[in-house]
């Protein structure tokens, strides 16, 4: 599916986001500059090298936050992604705060009404079955790996799911607090780091990484969010870096958590869903059957609803 | 034996999950066309006929052929008693 390509005008798309930014954030919010959370990853890289480009590298403030939990890559192409844009940063530990709001011990608790085995020195990620190997429903299961290596999947009760999720967007909500955090202090506005999958999808924490003064990103897809990485010359290792949660102690892709297809095919679905393409003809360009993308479709659908509580701003009654 | 799990289900569906207009909520309205059951919902549904009926729902069982409908939900549940 071509017609997601930017193509020629990733470079133009570039140039019309640095200058609405500068508009937004300087004209219509009177703030100076942006806080962006740098986790090494496609997203937050583009979106702190859109506001270095837009505001100067002394007008980006780059926040590094990770966890227990966050993988070494994630924290050594943070650094990778500040030192090439060389803007400021700051490293703040979430693990203390996160531990002392019951962030981890939640969690487990809840990961213990399944696997009551379950130890504080295990780890564990969310998974979703395959959309496109049957009409399962996509409920979540929990894979726990104990500290000898042995792995086994369970699926979740209604209960220890909502437990888990609500424990674990504490990380998310926690690194939104900082942000506004520094935000305040500098007259910054805060970047939120959504592509349009995300945004669409509802992929994202309400009053966590929902929240954000702009989303620089949130209208492109993710490919063409590789396009303005390269566009933008970010390091070849933050744009072959396959996309990952980083919220679960195990690796985690996208697809597995969240997404039905990998990114550049879930663009193309999402893409053909918008524009009143049929099954039929988003199977033949793909590859895969139309009864798959049926279910593609319905996964798009369903998570679209979902999403509107999501967006919704707080409702006056 | 049906009839009781009939009721049984829609008394469940009708106190946890939402219908703009209970009305036209029939033993054939499907959950997700709908809208009153998201996946969590589906979750729940699961957890619920497993207890109430000492079940065990395998992965391979949790489809909308068995669990979209309270015809569906009946026929199900009967079928693994």
């Amino acid at each position: 599916m071509d017609s997601v390509r930017l193509g020629d005008g990733a470079t133009a798309e570039v140039d019309r986001i640095c200058k609405a930014l500068v508009a937004t954030v300087r004209g219509e919010l009177k703030r100076r500059g942006a806080v962006v959370g740098l986790s090494g990853g496609i997203d937050s890289t583009v979106v702190a090298a859109l506001c270095a480009r837009a505001f100067g590298k002394d007008g980006v403030l780059g926040l590094f936050m990770n966890e227990r939990d966050s993988s070494a890559e994630t924290v050594r192409l943070g650094r990778v992604v500040a030192e090439h844009l060389g803007i400021p940063t700051v490293d703040e530990d979430l693990s203390p705060m996160l531990a002392a709001a019951g962030c981890y011990t939640r969690r487990d608790d809840a990961i213990r009404m399944v696997v009551p085995t379950y130890g504080a020195d295990w780890k564990c990620k969310l998974v979703l079955p395959s959309v496109l190997d049957s009409d399962r429903y996509r409920v979540y299961s929990i894979v726990v790996q104990s500290p000898g290596g042995e792995q086994t999947t369970v699926r979740l009760t209604p209960t220890a799911y909502l437990q888990i999720v609500a424990a674990t967007n504490f990380k998310q909500r926690t690194r939104t607090m900082l942000e506004y955090f520094h935000a305040d202090r500098l007259v910054y506005a805060v970047a939120g780091t959504p592509n349009l999958l995300e945004y669409d999808q509802g992929f994202f924490v309400k009053n966590g990484d929902g929240a954000a003064d702009i989303k620089p990103i949130a209208h492109l897809y993710k490919t063409q969010v590789y396009e303005l990485a390269a566009a933008l010359g970010v390091p070849e290792e933050i744009r072959s870096r396959p996309p990952t949660t980083d919220t679960y102690s195990l690796p985690q892709s996208q697809e597995e958590f969240y997404f039905s297809l990998p990114y550049d095919r879930m663009d193309a679905c999402l893409y053909a869903r918008h524009h009143g393409i049929s099954a039929a003809e988003c199977s033949t360009a793909l590859g895969l059957l139309p009864e798959q993308i049926e279910r593609v479709y319905r996964d798009i659908d369903a998570k679209r609803a979902g999403a509107r509580y999501l967006h919704a701003a707080p409702l006056k009654l | 034996m049906s009839d009781e799990i009939r009721k049984r289900l829609r008394e469940f569906v009708a106190k946890n999950f939402y219908m703009a207009d209970p009305d036209a909520f029939t033993d054939a309205t499907s959950f997700l066309d709908q809208g009153i059951i998201d996946s969590t919902g589906v979750l729940e549904l699961v957890s619920f006929v497993e207890s109430e009926y000492g079940l065990t729902v395998a992965d391979d069982d949790m489809v909308p052929a068995n669990f979209d409908s309270i015809d569906a939900l009946v026929t199900f549940v009967s079928s693994k008693q």
